[in-house]
């Protein structure tokens, strides 16, 4: 199955929940819808699950209209962010009932219900009811329901925000896995662009319920095609500066005039905005070709491994994640160190127009 | 301004009334001291008793036994609001039908702080919270993410507080805007030097906004220590695998003297090890920032599964004897296929006996 959008908008109450949306979902593929709260993540899914039809616009199954077709005669399967179970059911109970619905034969059932019980671990736990298990469990009870419906498409809206990270970590790997190889759609949601980056598949980035760029994740990651789909797909946010390319170098706002290297080199004159991620902003040491900006530390935040310095520069206050531990005090005027080469570069109206080189893992 | 030093003598708690084993406990047995003025995170997986032992500070439990001390006070049974502390919960506590500024002024009114105090002290934390701007809008048509800000401000406008509890106050933020909050929280730790303790099972919360990081597991606390001593020393295969994603490395191994034997792979130790009894479970720990990928000659032999893309960095998840191992290698290292080796840095390699961290 195929499934596409096509120009949907949804408008609520006179209010834009879904702006002009066209995405086109291919058999056996992750898609992740990546934003902020309220930028119509939810509200896309329901328009894909047929829960909500569209103000304007078609969904298309296999080329097939199926606006406002009501979402019992669609093959969907949802998982949400809080933990929905039928609470006066056992666990087994929970995962058995959209196949009981269907009239399913009682051994079929069982081998089901068995199977993917096995698969997220609840084998222990089938004869309990829902609410005596941990959230952790009680959602993998939610998500072995999604798994033996064996829908064609299986919506998971946040499915892992409620979880302890530790869970998280292992759910994110083991999901994909659980639907992988049965041509399922998989559309999951999320606020958190390192969840995105390790689920990998497709990512449509998210603001004010309009997508600003849809496909492979590194590549939204790593060729932004706008300033804002670098934002919404950049934790820790991405920081700022901005140039005026002028007689063979760029005068920026934080201080120094860079060289026309890196991304920088033949630009022609005019205003750019210059993005980098914090991972490329160093504290150090100095090596020939880096630009050098002066700063003045925020506050310093230690992880065990890694520190995130935030530094104010002239008109912005920066990130840097640096290795190790660097425990700056704040008020300490310090150096960082750019590298023209990691430099993403957006005209006056947002489009990138250079971007770092990459070679995908 | 009064800070507190909290003291827990061997404090526990159950919330069975009559216990058969020690798995009853919601709080194992337990004796520490938190220092005046030190920012403190509670870390741990769910049910390990982090929010009971935040609810016995703040007084919304009892604890079955022992005591909870305020500065050398008794205040074990003294109920919440006799406690001189400030509270901030995962959801928002705030006032609908209030200004942003009413609602920060609140707890100060309520106290019979005099005015012009209030107006100063609500522009303060206004202003640290990026607030200022909002101070005159109701409180009833912000984003949950502005009402959970007002209620951080509610928990700091007081500077009179002997500490401040926070319960998985983040939670529900936005990432972008946690970058923003986590700092000013830090920030107003810094200036005021309240003792404050939060819960949270964010590592990255936990690690940047405490001083020191008390990791629970079970109802135990199985290590406190400063994030850089949590991550470089684990005392525990658990705190190993806890901290840090993806976690430490923690294999089964056969130690000899100064080498550790990993499946088929030898690897040298940074010291010589006493000869362990042949019943303890003895393992060795590498987290994966520690591991070099090398081309097949030194170190562990392993089996290549796949390489990530992380963004920053690559994780590359290979299969030792069967067993997952996992290596973080720079955002653009480049990993071969087939077979490679992982080569440990000596001086982090960590053996354990029984998930205790032994020291040569």
């Amino acid at each position: 199955m195929t499934i596409t959008v096509e120009n949907v908008t949804k408008v609520v109450r006179g209010s834009m929940h879904v702006r002009d949306v066209s995405l086109s979902l291919a058999p056996g593929t992750i898609n992740i819808l990546l934003g902020p709260t309220l930028s119509g993540k939810t509200s896309i899914m329901r328009l894909l699950a047929g829960l909500d039809a569209p103000t304007s616009g078609r969904v298309l199954v296999d080329g097939d209209d199926v606006t406002g077709k009501p979402v019992r005669e669609r093959s969907v399967a949802m998982v949400y962010q809080q933990f929905i179970n039928y609470p006066v059911m056992t666990v087994y109970e929970n995962i058995a009932s959209p196949l009981r619905v269907r009239g399913v034969a009682k051994a079929e059932i069982d081998a089901k219900v068995k199977r993917a019980a096995k698969l997220l671990r609840l084998e222990p736990y089938l004869d309990r009811l829902p609410l005596s298990l941990s959230g952790g469990q009680q959602q993998r009870t939610a998500i072995a329901r999604a798994l033996v419906k064996e829908a064609k498409l299986v919506l998971l809206d946040e499915p892992l925000a409620n979880l302890d990270y530790k869970l998280r970590e292992e759910l994110r790997t083991e999901l994909p896995r659980f639907f992988a190889g049965k041509g399922t759609i998989f559309v999951y949601a999320t606020t958190e662009p390192s969840e995105a980056l390790l689920l990998g598949g497709n990512t449509a980035t998210l603001r004010e319920g309009a997508v600003t760029q849809f496909g492979p994740t590194p590549e939204v990651y790593r060729s932004p095609k706008d300033k804002a789909t670098a934002c919404i797909f950049s934790d820790p946010p991405m920081n700022f500066l901005t140039v005026r390319v002028e007689g063979g170098s760029a005068v920026s706002d934080v201080g120094p005039s860079f060289d026309l290297t890196g991304t920088l080199k033949d630009l022609p004159d005019g205003r750019f905005e210059v993005g980098i991620r914090p991972n490329h902003v160093s504290l150090g040491p100095y090596a020939q070709k880096l630009a050098v900006v002066k700063g003045t530390v925020a506050v310093s935040e230690i992880t065990g491994s890694e520190s995130f310095v935030h530094v104010d520069v002239p008109n912005a206050r920066w990130i840097a994640l640096a290795r190790g531990v660097h425990e700056l005090q704040p008020g300490q005027t310090i150096e960082i160190y750019l590298d023209p080469s990691k430099f993403f570069v957006f005209d006056v109206d947002g489009h990138l127009v250079r971007a770092p080189d990459w070679k995908a893992a | 301004m009064t800070m507190a030093r909290i003291e827990l003598n061997n404090l526990a708690h159950s919330y069975k009334h009559r216990f058969s084993d020690s798995s009853d406990w919601a709080v194992k047995p337990m004796t520490m001291v938190w220092d005046d003025g030190g920012a403190y995170a509670l870390l741990g997986p769910s049910g390990c008793g982090k929010t009971t032992l935040l609810n016995i500070i703040s007084g919304l439990v009892t604890p079955s036994e022992g005591k909870v001390l305020f500065d050398d006070i008794d205040v074990t049974t003294l109920p919440t609001e006799q406690r001189n502390i400030a509270q901030v919960f995962q959801f928002p506590v705030i006032y609908d039908t209030m200004t942003v500024a009413e609602n920060l002024a609140f707890p100060l009114r309520n106290r019979g702080v005099e005015r012009r105090r209030i107006a100063e002290r609500v522009k303060q934390v206004a202003s640290m919270l990026d607030l200022s701007s909002d101070l005159e809008r109701m409180a009833s048509g912000l984003t949950a993410d502005m009402k959970q800000k007002i209620s951080l401000g509610r928990g700091l406008v007081r500077e009179d507080v002997r500490a401040i509890l926070f319960d998985e106050p983040l939670t529900v933020i936005d990432p972008h805007l946690k970058w923003q909050l986590r700092g000013a929280l830090k920030r107003v730790h810094r200036h005021s030097r309240t003792t404050m303790v939060y819960v949270t099972h964010d590592q990255t919360e936990a690690l940047t906004f405490a001083d020191k990081v008390v990791v629970m597991l079970e109802g135990e606390v199985v290590q406190i220590g400063t994030p850089q001593e949590l991550f470089e020393e684990p005392a525990h295969t658990f705190v190993g695998y806890f901290i840090g994603s993806p976690g430490m490395n923690v294999l089964p191994a056969v130690v000899e003297g100064c080498k550790a034997h990993i499946g088929d792979s030898a690897i040298t130790l940074a010291c010589r090890y006493p000869k362990f009894a042949s019943e303890k479970k003895i393992e060795v720990g590498i987290r994966p920032e520690f591991l070099r990928v090398g081309n097949g000659g030194q170190g562990l032999k392993v089996n290549l599964l796949r390489v990530e893309d992380a963004g920053s960095r690559r994780i590359v998840r290979a299969e030792l004897d069967g067993l997952p191992i996992a290596a973080i290698v720079a955002e653009d290292a480049a990993v071969s296929a087939g077979c490679l080796s992982l080569e440990p840095d000596p001086e982090h390699v960590h053996v354990y006996v029984d998930s205790k961290l032994v020291r040569a």
